[in-house]
Order: structure tokens, then sequence, then C-alpha cells
């Protein structure tokens, strides 16, 4: 059920939305406390759901391919060559390019579909929402460019071609690499997994606020306030779309990101 | 009057990235005018410095409801 489902259903005002608009309650009242709790909640259906969607959409697509594609097929390759050739081989090249295209091209439909929950009527919240699950995400591409990094370079010359800007007076070095070792090798999955929380969870919560603003304009006793409530639900369904804008852009953002860091740690200079 | 006061130290905090990341587009849409060929290359240059100056404005409303109790 979901947050503004659980308000209605209970006749009671949440109207000002905030963190623990974000609490989802266990589906099977039974499991709470015990080691399943949080098994099974409108969030990690979401999560269950964008996998079997993306495994079986790609597994059916491509079941027999053919050389004249058929629709299907089209879909499948036209999502995967977009990745495959405005971010993986724009940024790294072409041979590094498609090397790192299918790692791409999955974090970015993997994010697509998670984030786009938050706009499906009846969950109409992002897994993306919950910092855990960016934060994976941010990681794996914190282990991807390292590993590419310390394989390609080795230990040694990958944090010196990371940590260690060229060209700098002798004297400042001190001060520079520090700050480099900050926002290179800790920073980088830091914001990479809060830029994308954070616009979930702004995204929700704008939602929020106009959706229920418009049920709590609704049950007042001033007619004309009940009235103005339509300007509210427009609003929210204005919001909606700009979510959708949004949605695209920060997973198109997060793979961008991604592909940079790896380009930097295939680079021989930074 | 309710609310948190801590909203408005979040509006205070998003004026900075707000002009930042107008100056990105506007100088992104000045190079494209100049160079229409050009946008293809300078497109992730774009992506990149828009993100890094947002991420200013969303550490601004995540720790507007970190600090504060979080209610």
């Amino acid at each position: 059920m979901t947050d503004s489902a659980i308000v209605l259903a209970e006749g009671e005002s949440h109207f000002p939305p905030g963190i623990h608009s974000f609490d989802f309650a266990d589906w099977f009242s039974g499991l709470t406390g015990t080691a399943l709790a949080h098994v099974f909640t409108t969030i990690t259906l979401g999560v269950w759901l964008t996998v079997a969607i993306l495994v079986v959409f790609f597994l059916w697509a491509y079941r027999k391919p053919q050389i004249v594609p058929t629709k299907k097929q089209w879909m499948a390759e036209s999502a995967y060559g977009f990745i495959r050739n405005t971010v993986a081989i724009d940024l790294m090249g072409k041979k590094d390019g498609v090397r790192f295209a299918p790692y791409l091209a999955t974090l970015f439909l993997f994010i697509v579909l998670m984030n786009f929950w938050a706009i499906v009527p009846g969950i109409q919240i992002s897994p993306n929402a919950h910092i855990a699950f960016p934060l994976m995400l941010a990681v794996l591409s914190w282990i991807m460019y390292v590993w590419v990094g310390i394989k390609t370079h080795g230990l040694v010359k990958w944090l010196k071609i990371t940590v260690v800007p060229p060209g700098a007076p002798l004297f400042i070095y001190p001060l520079l690499i520090p700050i480099e070792i900050l926002q290179n090798i800790i920073l980088r999955p830091v914001t990479l997994a809060l830029r994308l929380f954070a616009n979930m969870f702004a995204g929700h919560l704008i939602l929020l606020v106009f959706i229920l603003g418009g049920f709590e304009m609704l049950n007042s006793s001033n007619f004309f306030i009940q009235g103005l409530s339509i300007f509210s639900f427009g609003m929210g369904i204005a919001m909606t779309m700009f979510e959708l804008i949004v949605i695209l852009l920060q997973a198109y953002v997060f793979t961008l990101l991604t592909g940079m860091y790896i380009q930097g740690s295939l680079a021989e200079e930074h | 009057m309710e609310g948190s006061v801590n909203v408005i130290g979040y509006g205070l905090a998003a004026i900075g990235p707000g002009i930042g990341v107008a100056l990105i587009f506007a100088a992104w849409i000045t190079a494209t005018a100049r160079q229409p060929e050009s946008a293809g290359i300078t497109r992730p240059m774009l992506f990149m410095g828009f993100a890094l100056v947002e991420v200013l404005a969303l550490f601004g409303l995540v720790l507007a409801f970190a600090v504060g109790g979080g209610n």
C-alpha cells in the first residue's frame, strides 16, 4: 500500500510529509521484528520487478536474433546502443568503450527502471529514494574504476595518476594531494550515491506535498479552499511530468560519471 | 506559524548552486551557438559540471532533513 493510500484509508492527516513518509510497513504484519522484517514491502517489490523486467525483456528480445531486427530486438538494441554510442564509445574510444558498454548500459537501464517507480501509479516511490540502493550502485561503480585502474596500471602508478596532478609546483603538493585523495577516492562514490538518492527523495517529497496538500484542502470546511485544491492536484500532475525528466537525467548522469571515472582510470594522464 | 527553520536554510543554500547551474548552461548554449558541431564534444562536460554543482544544492536538501531531528 502506498503512503498516500494509507493516509486516505486511515482518514487522518499526515500533511506535512517528512522522513516518516518513506517508511514502508511490512505487507505481512507477522514478520515485523523477525529476521524477515522489511523483506516484503513496496520498496523490495520495486527492486525485484526491475530486475525481473530487465532480465526477461532482454532474454525475450534476443532469443532469436535476426540480421534485420524485429521490433522487440530493435527496442533492446537501441536501448543498449544509446549508452554504447553516446556514453561508452564517446568517452573511452572504440576499444575500451565496447568493453565497458555492457556494464554501463545495464547500470543505466537498471537506474531508469528503478527511478521510474516514482511515477508509476500504485507504487509512486522509487526504491532509489532510500539511500541503500544508490549507495550500493555507487560502491559497485567505485570498485569498478578502482579495479580497472589497478589492473591497467598497477597500484602505485594508478595512485600517482589519480591523486598527483601533474604540473603543479612542488611546495603545493602537500596541500593538493590530500584534496585529490578526498575528491577522487572518497567523495566520488558519496556524491554519486547522494545525487541519485537526493533527487528521488526530493521528487517523492514534492509529489507528496502537492497531492497530500490537495487532499488536505479538500478536507477543509471552507468551500473556496476546497475549490482551490484543484490547483494543488494540477501541480501534482505537472510535477509528475517534471519527475520524468529528472528520472532520465539522473540515470544518464550516473552512467556518464561512472564512465568518466572508468575512463580516468584507463587514461595515462588525468 | 509552523514549520522548520531548516527550510529557510535550504533556500539560502540553493542560491549558489542555482546561479552555478545557470552559468554552466548559459556557457554551453553560447558555445553551441558559436560552434554547433561542438555540441557533442562539450555535452559530457556540461553534464559533469551540472552534476557537480547540483550536488551542492542536494547536500543542502539532505542536511535540511538530517540535521534537526528528522520528522
